[in-house]
């Protein structure tokens, strides 16, 4: 299990325990979270889990493979610390790591 | 009037395959999908993907996929109604009443939703003051190119949509191509085109760029655009055009009353009926324990909807399980000669 801290655009911070192996798109549908659509089911071929990541992290994540960042250009306000967070994978490493959630997705 | 057994609501391959079925136990179908092909998220998400896991076929493409499809439902004789959203819903004696946006009415026996994660829709811009130009200055798709010419025009996007049209207006209009980072999405030929056209002057290319605001009374006049390490510009721009890409909607099924789980319908694993009898839901819009979306189980779930559909459209016969390899009736319909 990994803490991770998602804020959502209502000013709320949920903290879940994510099992390691998931990805942090799983942990904010599995807990309820408001505000990640997860369209396409974690396949990258949509833009609807867009979160961005606490700047501090940024260099601590799996480096984005191609087409995340095509994926990006689709999504709603994306910014320099714009992920998609089916395609980050908790481990012991991400323990801790903070997302913030858009105000919407699409 | 379009007076047929079942209407399928969406072309891609779950309802592709959910037509076949219901041909082969001899119901009529028409379907309606709101993109201008069939083939659904396989045509308009990935065409030149390979999928690997569909059975008996190691590898194909999304587009080989619905090829395949269209070639095996060929017999039956399909009506397709594309670019159309269904909008109404009515229930008239045993039978619904079905209105599209384009104002085409179907008299059905039974409906299967085969939608996907809902109806594609174009990405749009996020600033709110932008939204009452749409349809006059702003678009997100374009119908009539004509109305460019001797324009300035600001394009926004990296996918081939925004590199095509930049190429192809820059012949007759002063083009402005504004996108969030250096990388594009788009085919490699496109963005050297686009760099050689930059080069030249007939497009100029703004990267790192994102829109900010944009200044007009009636029309478009300018738009305002902001870098990434905060210097902005103001370029003047008779037409913005917007190329995100598209987005999914469930859209008016949302109203029809039937029971929506975060954006899937519920159905049972019997038939894939919903909570409205005669309306049925399959592939990656429906949602049951154990729900894999799959391309595999839409073809399963829509066989199983298809002789769902059957006592609704034939109440008074019964249907009787028969295999393609040996059955005369569904080998006719198939229009195979021996």
């Amino acid at each position: 299990m990994a803490k991770i801290i998602y804020h959502t655009h209502d000013n709320k911070t949920h903290t879940v325990d994510v099992q390691k192996g998931l990805t942090v798109m799983e942990g904010a549908i599995q807990n309820d979270i408001p505000g990640i659509d997860a369209d396409c089911g974690g396949g990258m071929a949509c833009a609807t889990c867009h979160v961005y990541v606490k700047e501090e992290w940024l260099d601590k994540l799996p480096i984005k493979e191609d087409g995340e960042e095509d994926m990006l250009d689709m999504a709603f306000e994306p910014k320099k610390n714009s992920r998609l967070s089916c395609q980050l994978i908790v481990s012991d490493e991400l323990d801790g790591l903070e997302v913030n959630i858009p105000s919407k997705q699409s | 009037m379009n007076k047929t057994d079942v209407l399928i609501i969406g072309a891609g391959p779950t309802g592709l395959f959910c037509a076949h079925q219901l041909g082969i136990i001899g119901l009529s179908c028409e379907i309606v999908d709101n993109l201008d092909k069939a083939g659904g998220q396989c045509i308009e998400l990935y065409p030149d993907k390979p999928i690997y896991d569909i059975p008996a076929l190691p590898k194909c493409t999304g587009e080989e996929l619905t090829d395949n499809l269209l070639q095996q439902i060929k017999p039956f004789k399909v009506k397709f109604h594309l670019n159309e959203r269904v909008e109404q819903l009515k229930k008239i004696e045993n039978r619904w009443n079905i209105k599209t946006s384009g104002g085409i009415e179907f008299d059905v026996a039974a409906i299967v939703i085969a939608g996907g994660v809902g109806s594609f829709e174009p990405r749009k811009f996020s600033i709110k003051e932008i939204e009452k130009f749409e349809g006059t200055s702003l678009f997100y798709s374009i119908k009539d190119k004509s109305i460019f010419k001797d324009k300035t025009i600001s394009i926004f996007g990296g996918g081939d949509s925004a590199l095509d049209w930049a190429v192809e207006l820059s012949n007759t209009s002063k083009v402005n191509l504004i996108h969030r980072r250096d990388g594009f999405s788009g085919a490699e030929s496109s963005v050297q085109k686009v760099k050689e056209l930059d080069e030249k002057g007939k497009i100029k290319l703004f990267t790192k760029f994102q829109i900010e605001s944009v200044i007009g009374e009636k029309n478009i006049e300018s738009v305002k655009i902001k870098h990434d390490e905060g210097e902005t510009k103001e370029i003047k721009s008779d037409y913005v055009l917007g190329f995100f890409g598209l987005i999914m909607q469930l859209g008016p099924i949302l109203e029809w009353g039937l029971n929506i789980n975060k954006k899937t319908i519920e159905v049972n694993t019997e038939n894939f009926e919903t909570n409205i009898n005669g309306i049925f839901a399959i592939g990656d819009i429906c949602s049951y324990p154990g729900k894999l979306k799959l391309i595999l189980s839409g073809f399963h779930e829509g066989a199983l909807a298809a002789r769902g559909c059957f006592k609704y459209a034939k109440p008074d016969e019964k249907l009787r399980f028969e295999f393609t390899t040996t059955s005369k009736a569904a080998q006719e319909r198939l229009g195979i000669k021996k």
